[in-house]
């Protein structure tokens, strides 16, 4: 990114005042470094979504910002619906409520290793990943609107896992307002087989070793101990989610001029909160967010019924799960009065700080687990929400690496069999049905992760509490 | 961003950061769509898909560009509710209307290999135009 038109306000945050169109300041949280590596077109849309009507302070892009559609990902911005704010289909994304769960097994990694090959086996039989893998879960019509109205809660009186679950997921695993009515039939055709799958490209389940421990305090607080093995998956809303943002993006888009909204970027369509679009698609999008919560805990169940046949005293506790894709409504500091806000996070997640009402009582005192996904072969991260974080992105964090390369040009370079290979001799399985989809998404694609999570601590976005490292992942 | 086109009709992926562009090219507007759909099956993959069942597909929009992306959300949706790929298509364009048809197989695990799903057509890079040489250009950058 050329530097020559932003401010430098400190090592770790850069601002563009507004210009021209733009109702509010740009402001990007990265070290020198990452931002010299961003995409020009970070700067031109994270200063486009500045211009929308109803947004409030700023427009923020994260330290793992890249070039996304519309919104950068890794963007953040909120808006007031006093204020004429807008939602808009583009800065959530098609895969609504994309996202990561942690759970925590208490079994050393020497206890794992021995039954590492078969455990990697059993899990990429148990997990369907890739693109035509359907899951073992069919729902009608009805079924389908009632998990779109549970989310989580749904599948957990389904069997899927346990009510304690619950507490450990964001919004209590059911967001409220849903309206599955507002789902379209197609929509839900998409999902009628896919619960229970994990997708394909940057979707993952890990079996990770937590490697270093950055805050014992904290990290104790989680359940995190130093060799011990987590499982993280990293899914979302699947076809439904998908066909909810194709068609109310294009809604929004042929509408905007009619709502009398210039947009600088037509993928920034949006409708005013306070309008009947604006409320179908908020009603729509949570259901999606419902169904992203819905499959995350299937995949969850599933993975630990796998776990269970290796080591059946290991019950995979639930650390959290967040969402890097979403709208949420959320109270925050503005102009010194407590505002509600719909928060728009494309590829960010959010970090409640300590003491936050919205946090389980058992994590209330530390903050709100982040759980950062980095790439095959290298590392991810739990990180912790600051009260700082409030402040500084109205509490959103980074949510992984953020690619430095191409799907196109990673192909162009590397080569599944060989990525395959290379890993195992370090002692990380990987099994995927696709060896293209593996150099596509191959450890060189992405950026230094460990950087990008040094930048959100050194910014105030959150803080580093522990490493992991993978010792398996099924891809899809 | 790379803005060159193919010299010859055809189609080509383009870089994205997180994503993938799908450019094709040909000499009438329905040869350009038909292009940019076999662009977006390469970047799915798959490998040989042989022709053997076809499907009709139609759409409608105010313009060319929503259109594109209407088209190729159309097969996107096939993709996936069929869980079928295409290797042919042939479309036709009257006043805003696309009415095509697509030939393709059902989805072989055995068979074919498959890089990434494709989740939606976006309006970023989106372009459709007739281009100085004479030939039309039908591109956007595809979720996956």
């Amino acid at each position: 990114m050329d530097l020559s038109r932003i401010t430098r306000i400190s090592d770790y945050e850069w601002q563009l005042a507004p210009t021209g169109g733009m109702r509010v300041a740009a402001v990007i949280y990265a070290d020198e470094a990452l931002i010299r590596a961003m995409d020009d077109k970070v700067l031109e849309q994270v200063s486009n979504v500045a211009m929308l009507p109803g947004i409030v302070k700023a427009s923020y892009a994260m330290p793992d910002a890249h070039w996304g559609y519309g919104f950068p990902i890794g963007g953040v911005a909120a808006f007031d619906p006093d204020r004429g704010g807008i939602v808009s289909a583009g800065g959530v994304g098609f895969d609504i409520s994309c996202g990561v769960r942690t759970m925590l097994s208490g079994m050393a990694r020497a206890e794992v290793e021995p039954v590492k090959e078969r455990l990697a086996h059993e899990l990429s039989r148990a997990i369907p990943a890739g693109v035509g893998r359907t899951g073992r879960i069919h729902l009608n019509e009805p079924e389908l609107d009632a998990m779109l109205a549970g989310g989580a809660r749904w599948a957990i009186e389904q069997s899927y896992g346990e009510g304690a679950d619950l507490e450990r997921i964001e919004e209590r695993g059911c967001m409220p307002g849903a309206r599955p009515e507002f789902v379209s039939a197609k929509a839900k055709q998409r999902q009628r087989s896919e619960m229970g799958t994990l997708g394909s490209g940057n979707h993952y389940l890990e079996v990770q070793e937590v490697a270093d421990i950055f805050d014992p305090d904290v990290a104790a607080g989680f359940g995190l101990r130093r060799g011990e093995v987590v499982v993280t998956i990293h899914s979302g809303s699947r076809g439904l989610g998908h066909q909810i943002g194709t068609e109310f993006l294009r809604e929004m888009v042929l509408s905007a001029a009619a709502a009398g909204i210039a947009l600088p970027d037509r993928e920034l369509a949006c409708a005013p909160i306070n309008s009947e679009l604006g409320q179908r698609y908020l009603g729509a999008m949570r259901a999606g967010i419902n169904c992203a919560l819905a499959n995350r805990q299937i995949l969850g169940h599933l993975a630990r019924a796998a776990w269970a046949r290796f080591f059946p005293e290991s019950e995979l506790r639930l650390l959290f799960d967040v969402s890097h894709n979403t709208c949420k409504v959320e109270e925050h500091d503005l102009d010194g009065e407590r505002r509600r806000l719909y928060v728009h996070r494309k590829g960010a997640t959010r970090a409640f700080g300590p003491g936050h009402p919205d946090l389980p009582k058992a994590l209330r005192q530390f903050g709100q687990p982040v759980l950062i996904g980095g790439s095959m072969g290298t590392e991810s991260w739990v990180l912790v929400g600051t009260e700082a974080s409030e402040r500084r992105a109205f509490s959103s964090a980074v949510h992984g690496a953020g690619r430095s390369i191409s799907r196109h040009e990673a192909v162009r370079r590397w080569q599944g069999r060989q990525i395959i290979d290379e890993l195992a001799a370090s002692g990380i399985l990987v099994k995927s049905p696709s060896a293209r989809g593996v150099a596509e998404e191959a450890p060189g694609a992405y950026k230094d992760v460990a950087a990008v999570v040094r930048a959100a601590e050194k910014a105030g976005l959150a803080r580093r509490v522990a490493r992991l490292r993978p010792l398996i992942c099924i891809k899809g | 961003m790379e803005d060159r086109v193919p010299p010859v009709a055809g189609w080509e992926l383009f870089g994205h950061d997180a994503d993938v562009g799908v450019r094709g090219v040909g000499p009438t507007r329905e040869a350009a769509f038909e292009q940019a759909a076999m662009a977006l099956m390469h970047a799915i993959g798959g490998g040989d898909v042989v022709p053997k069942q076809s499907l009709e597909i139609a759409c409608a929009a105010p313009d060319d560009e929503t259109l594109l992306v209407d088209w190729l959300n159309a097969l996107i949706f096939e993709i996936a509710t069929r869980s079928m790929l295409f290797s042919r298509f042939c479309v036709r364009i009257e006043d805003g209307r696309l009415s095509a048809a697509a030939w393709g197989e059902p989805i072989d695990p055995e068979r074919h290999e498959i890089a990434v799903e494709a989740k939606g057509a976006t309006y970023t890079a989106l372009k459709v135009a007739k281009m100085a040489d004479g030939n039309w250009v039908a591109q956007c950058v595809v979720d996956v």
